[in-house]
């Protein structure tokens, strides 16, 4: 008697529902050798007192989007460093860019 | 219960062997759909973990720095700055930070100089002519400890470094591009006097006091501009969610695409569909029957897309470092991070993703079976 | 067995085209007979098929089947009742297509949720006693109209009915094949299935097979039974 079609697709998403919760066990995993990197990396950044990721270095000031200064080519605000391939349609959430510019009003004279 | 489950076995073997008829299409729209699941998935887990991993690697970086501003340009910071900070209420440890950039055009590759501070354990004693490399300057440029490298100064001048370590590979995501030398060394491949330093890195005692100490820092020093840390972990925090929001922008089209696709097909019911379903009804089938039927169809489809679509997202994010996205984070970056992502997994998210895939098919599939499946049983017959 | 007073049956009531396929009808079915129902197009022999079927309910007037009175009956009882009562063959014999002859005859199975097993077993017996047995894994569409009548047959019979119900069963056959259906007629009344049908075929109506012929007109009965 041929197998039942219902049984066979039964043991295909059973097969693949397998894989789909493995995938939280291997995340589990991983992440208990991940952390080890990842405090390895957290001690680095003491360390040295790096204050950015390494993800974007075309440029000077697309590396240390945090540090780059105002007046860098093109750049318009500390937080909008996005001019590359890698860069920004939309422009920063209001909310973030109006704690820097308070602190900045605060000097007494301008800069 | 025996019974419910053998009508519903039943059911879905009829709804697959109705399916199996146009074994290409309903293939064709099974691999669609997955691809599309794929994708989101992909996007969603990826930014979750890198945003997630730049949270917890740059919690300890600096917690203020202060840089100089010149005409409002960033400029060299001189000694006396660090005094003037150390008289501030709060300000725990204070050091000047010596760091800059280089553009190395045998790669065409812009590096980060850093001399690290004499008190910065493990690399405090960088000797003089020796430099410690970032894993993907190594790679790029072909060097393993103990090699010569030579770089041409601004100033003209040849300086010749010996390479002392390279940085673990595992630490990439931070220290990729990254050249450690000595201060002195750091000193004149630049041309910074003694006594000036880029910027300067502060702790404080109190965490909560840290936005205090930051407008107390910009009424000693009006040409100081301040950048704390939290600003540094929101500003992350805001790239991740906007790279985010741009692929999903630039999914949103494929994804209205199937969405169109996906409800032609689910709900323009054919004359056929609804001549069969007339038949159903007239050997017997209630219109439950065929709405279950017709349930199955969509949950089975949409389930198999989820759980595919989900789980090959899960490999290519953290088992093969997301490499369909690389282009898109590189840009025009010659140096760019190896990483493998901690895989950190966010189950409301997943919910979200199951939720949004897998139930607007489901309904589209059932919707517009409803008419046709409360016809009288007797149309058949009428003709 | 079936019992049927007063039927009326009206077809877009309140409408401007409302027709009535059925005024007045009273009607006693016997069991294990075979009951043709005859007349012209048109005089509602079909319509009241479908009454006797379950397919649908009466505008006015009582249906009962055995003691029971089914007239008044909700859709999803008159479904259990039907499905397990009645076995039905078409005219057009409505078969999906795209589909094999046993998933056919497996159809009117499948919502009542028996074992998957002995229903196989049965549709390829069924099939067997019909001749069919090496086409039951054919699509429906490649196989000629006697093939399918009877895989339409099959599927009638897959539920184990009392009574099977065959609207003008040989409307689409030639004179050999509508001598092979009388057979398998002749078959069933012998395994003690009531059989209803309607027909104005004389073969059909004129065979030995037939007990009594109701004849049919304007929704009347007429005179003349044999």
């Amino acid at each position: 008697m041929q197998s039942r079609s219902s049984h066979r697709v039964f043991a295909f998403l059973a097969i693949w529902l397998a894989l789909f919760l493995l995938t939280f066990a291997d995340a589990a995993l991983r992440r208990d050798t991940g952390a080890r990197v990842l405090e390895a990396n957290e001690q680095l950044v003491a360390q040295l007192g790096l204050t950015d990721l390494c993800l974007f270095t075309e440029a000077r000031y697309t590396r240390h989007p945090s540090q780059a200064d105002l007046q860098s080519a093109f750049q318009d605000h500390p937080l909008a460093f996005e001019h590359f391939p890698s860069g920004s349609l939309l422009p920063p959430p209001r909310n973030l860019s109006s704690s820097y510019e308070n602190l900045d009003r605060k000097t007494k004279s301008a800069d | 219960m025996k019974i419910w489950i053998e009508r519903q076995k039943a059911l879905i073997d009829f709804t697959l062997s109705s399916l199996a008829r146009r074994k290409l299409k309903n293939l064709g729209l099974l691999l669609v759909y997955t691809v599309i699941v794929f994708l989101l998935a992909s996007v969603m887990l990826y930014t979750h973990a890198l945003r997630h991993e730049a949270a917890q690697v740059l919690k300890n970086s600096p917690e203020v720095i202060v840089q100089r501003m010149v005409a409002g340009r960033h400029d060299l910071i001189p000694l006396g700055y660090l005094e003037k900070l150390g008289r501030i209420r709060g300000v725990q440890n204070k050091e000047g930070r010596l760091w800059g950039y280089f553009y190395d055009n045998v790669v065409s590759a812009n590096y980060t100089l850093m001399a690290p501070s004499p008190e910065s354990h493990g690399f405090g004693r960088i000797a003089d002519g020796k430099i410690v490399i970032g894993a993907a300057v190594a790679r790029e440029r072909g060097l393993v400890p103990g090699n010569l490298i030579s770089f041409r100064s601004y100033t003209g001048k040849l300086f010749v470094f010996t390479v002392a370590a390279v940085l673990p590979h595992e630490a990439e995501l931070v220290s990729a591009d990254l050249l450690l030398l000595s201060e002195t060394d750091f000193r004149a491949f630049f041309d910074i006097p003694a006594g000036y330093y880029n910027d300067i890195a502060l702790s404080v005692a109190n965490p909560q006091e840290v936005r205090n100490i930051a407008s107390k820092i910009s009424e000693t020093l009006p040409d100081a501009r301040i950048i704390l840390r939290e600003e540094v972990l929101r500003t992350y925090e805001s790239i991740f969610n906007w790279r985010e929001g741009i692929v999903l922008v630039l999914l949103s089209g494929s994804i209205l695409a199937f969405a169109i696709f996906a409800w032609e097909k689910a709900s323009g019911l054919s004359a056929e569909e609804k001549r069969e379903i007339g038949i159903l009804k007239a050997i017997g089938w209630e219109t439950g029957d065929v709405l279950k039927m017709k349930f199955w169809e969509g949950a089975l489809v949409s389930l198999t897309a989820f759980l595919l679509g989900y789980v090959a997202a899960y490999f290519h994010v953290f088992h093969f470092s997301a490499a369909l996205f690389e282009p898109v984070l590189k840009g025009w970056s010659v140096l760019y991070p190896r990483f493998e992502l901690v895989p950190v997994v966010d189950g409301f998210q997943i919910a979200t993703l199951f939720f949004f895939t897998v139930f607007p098919y489901t309904v589209a599939t059932i919707v517009p079976i409803w008419r046709a499946a409360i016809t009288d049983p007797d149309a058949v017959m009428r003709g | 067995m079936i019992k049927l007073t007063d039927i009326r049956k009206a077809y877009h009531q309140g409408q401007h085209n409302e027709l009535w396929a059925l005024n007045g009808i009273d009607l006693a079915i016997e069991a294990n007979k075979v009951t043709a129902l005859s007349g012209p197009s048109g005089s509602g022999k079909s319509t009241l098929l479908t009454l006797i079927g379950c397919m649908a309910r009466p505008t006015s007037g009582r249906v009962q089947l055995g003691e029971r009175d089914i007239s008044g009956l909700p859709e999803r009882f008159l479904t259990d009742i039907r499905r397990r009562t009645f076995g039905f063959v078409f005219q057009q014999f409505n078969l999906i297509a795209g589909l094999s002859a046993r998933d056919n005859v497996m159809l009117p199975a499948y919502p009542l949720g028996g074992d998957w097993r002995a229903l196989h077993e049965r549709a390829d017996a069924l099939l067997d006693t019909l001749k069919l047995g090496q086409r039951r894994d054919a699509r429906v569409e490649w196989l000629s109209g006697g093939e399918q009548q009877r895989v339409a047959i099959a599927r009638a019979l897959i539920n184990d009915p009392q009574v099977v119900i065959a609207d003008e069963p040989t409307a689409n056959l030639d004179t050999a094949l509508s001598r092979e259906f009388m057979a398998i007629l002749e078959s069933l009344k012998q395994q003690g299935k009531t059989v209803i049908l309607t027909s104005h075929d004389p073969l059909v109506v004129e065979s030995s097979v037939v007990d009594r012929v109701v004849h049919l007109r304007d929704g009347h009965l007429v005179e003349g039974d044999k």
